[in-house]
């Protein structure tokens, strides 16, 4: 959220438009690492976007197409339960 | 208009059953425990359509009114004491989602000691809490207020809890002669509740009680401001509108030969009954009382009392709890706050902790003790045994 509303923007009463938590971009908490997706590896089983807790796993048309960086907190979930071999289709890597 | 012979909690309770709200959710205590008992029964017998959600505790029970309340329904509940106390938690909540949410609330002395007797500690313990308090002198104005309540809360410019209250035991227990509206009048009186919002609409889908730090809280808090300063005009509008209906007119307080007093006394609920009697023995005695009986304490009508006061040059105010801050009771600071451009002597008199009673003899002394009041001390007890 960029600018911040005044009270008599808000609505009425402490209640906000549903669905604006997407607007309030908790990604910038993440700390050292963010997980990087390798699609040449990605078998799409899915198992990052059930696990991820942050809903920063993109989904398109029932395909994994990356993350949402905005939202991730680089938890690293999704790696650690990403199921290819040898080769994993997520790695942590160091935020640049 | 009926005329029955009603205790305060049946009389509520009889309010409640007219109203007929969506949802009640309460838990008893002494000595609310009738209103929502009786209104049990109504509910048990088929007499109205509540749901009633008995609950484990005061808090559930706010709790339970404030979700149901956020659904767009028309929500109810009673208590009283450690009761309310334990609604604390929940009550400013209501008032921040701007739920309309009527309570009927019996003032009963707040532990410790441990008593269920009448004072003001509890009500005024949530003065600051957003919520719209009214109190009763007796069974018909607590009926009367019970059921402007629905209209002045639900009003759009308010939208904002509001608690009727009455005087434990002293109006809670006691039969008096009531007159009561016909149950089709009061139908199209409460008429149906229109709500800004609800969380069940699924093509408005909103977010409540989010969290708000630094940056929003502030701003969140600015309409309950607004809300309470609207709530005058409307509490005033409503006032007027039952007096035309049902003949019963009512304000944010109450002249009792005040226009003429030399001195005057400020009091709340049931005490108003004894200084009538009083001031009515000081009168034919030729010694210009009077009284200024206050119904609506939030929002609390500065302006008007300040007015209304501003003739008067003795003053003492009676509160019915104390704040233990040591400089007096709650409607004392208040009433002295709006009277600060005004040169009247006011002093405060804390009386009738834990049900102490109070009698025609001590407010006629009160009034004697006015006649001096450059000699008495800023804030008194009255009969307490010091």
């Amino acid at each position: 959220m960029s600018k911040l509303m005044s009270a008599k923007e808000l609505l009425p009463c402490d209640m906000l438009a549903a669905g604006s938590a997407a607007e309030f971009e908790t990604g910038d908490w993440r700390l050292g690492e963010k997980p990087v997706w390798h699609p040449e590896t990605c078998i799409q089983c899915l198992i990052c976007w059930i696990a991820c807790p942050d809903v920063a796993v993109n989904v398109k048309d029932s395909k994994m197409t990356g993350f949402d960086y905005k939202h991730c907190k680089g938890c690293g979930i999704c790696a650690r339960e990403c199921p290819t071999k040898p080769n994993k289709a997520i790695t942590m890597e160091k935020e640049k | 208009m009926v005329t029955l012979a009603k205790t305060g909690n049946e009389v509520m309770a009889e309010a409640m059953r007219q109203i007929d709200p969506d949802v009640v959710a309460a838990y008893p205590i002494t000595p609310a425990t009738e209103v929502v008992m009786i209104f049990a029964q109504f509910v048990a017998d088929g007499l109205v359509g509540t749901e009633y959600i008995p609950v484990e505790s005061e808090h559930s029970a706010m709790s339970a009114c404030v979700g149901a309340a956020t659904t767009g329904a028309r929500v109810m509940t009673g208590t009283s004491s450690q009761g309310l106390a334990l609604m604390y938690e929940i009550l400013p909540i209501a008032s921040a989602l701007r739920l309309p949410i009527i309570m009927c609330e019996v003032n009963r002395a707040l532990s410790g000691p441990i008593n269920i007797h009448c004072d003001h500690s509890d009500t005024m313990g949530c003065r600051d809490f957003g919520w719209l308090q009214i109190f009763s002198e007796n069974s018909q104005e607590a009926y009367d207020n019970v059921l402007q309540a629905v209209r002045i809360a639900e009003d759009p410019r308010v939208q904002l809890p509001t608690m009727v209250t009455t005087d434990g035991f002293i109006i809670s227990h006691c039969m008096e002669k009531v007159e009561v509206l016909e149950d089709k009048v009061v139908k199209d009186y409460v008429g149906e509740k229109r709500s800004p919002y609800s969380v069940l609409d699924v093509d408005k889908p909103v977010t409540i009680g989010a969290l708000d730090l630094t940056d929003y809280y502030f701003e969140h808090k600015m309409p309950v401001v607004q809300a309470m300063k609207d709530a005058r005009q409307v509490i005033l509008e409503v006032g007027e509108d039952f007096g035309k209906r049902f003949g019963r007119p009512y304000r944010f307080f109450e002249k009792y030969k005040l226009d003429d007093a030399e001195f005057a006394i400020v009091a709340l609920g049931s005490t108003c009954g004894t200084a009538r009697v009083a001031i009515d023995e000081l009168r034919e005695k030729g010694i210009k009382a009077g009284m200024l009986k206050l119904r609506v304490f939030r929002p609390f009508p500065a302006e008007e009392i300040a007015e209304a006061l501003s003739k008067v040059p003795n003053i003492a105010i009676l509160d019915r709890s104390d704040s233990f801050n040591a400089q007096g009771g709650p409607v004392f600071t208040e009433v002295r706050s709006a009277m600060y451009n005004l040169k009247a002597k006011i002093i405060n008199y804390v009386y009738g902790l834990g049900g102490r009673d109070i009698n025609v003899a001590q407010i006629k002394e009160v009034f004697n003790q006015l006649g001096q009041a450059d000699k008495m001390p800023l804030v008194n007890y009255l009969g307490v045994r010091e």
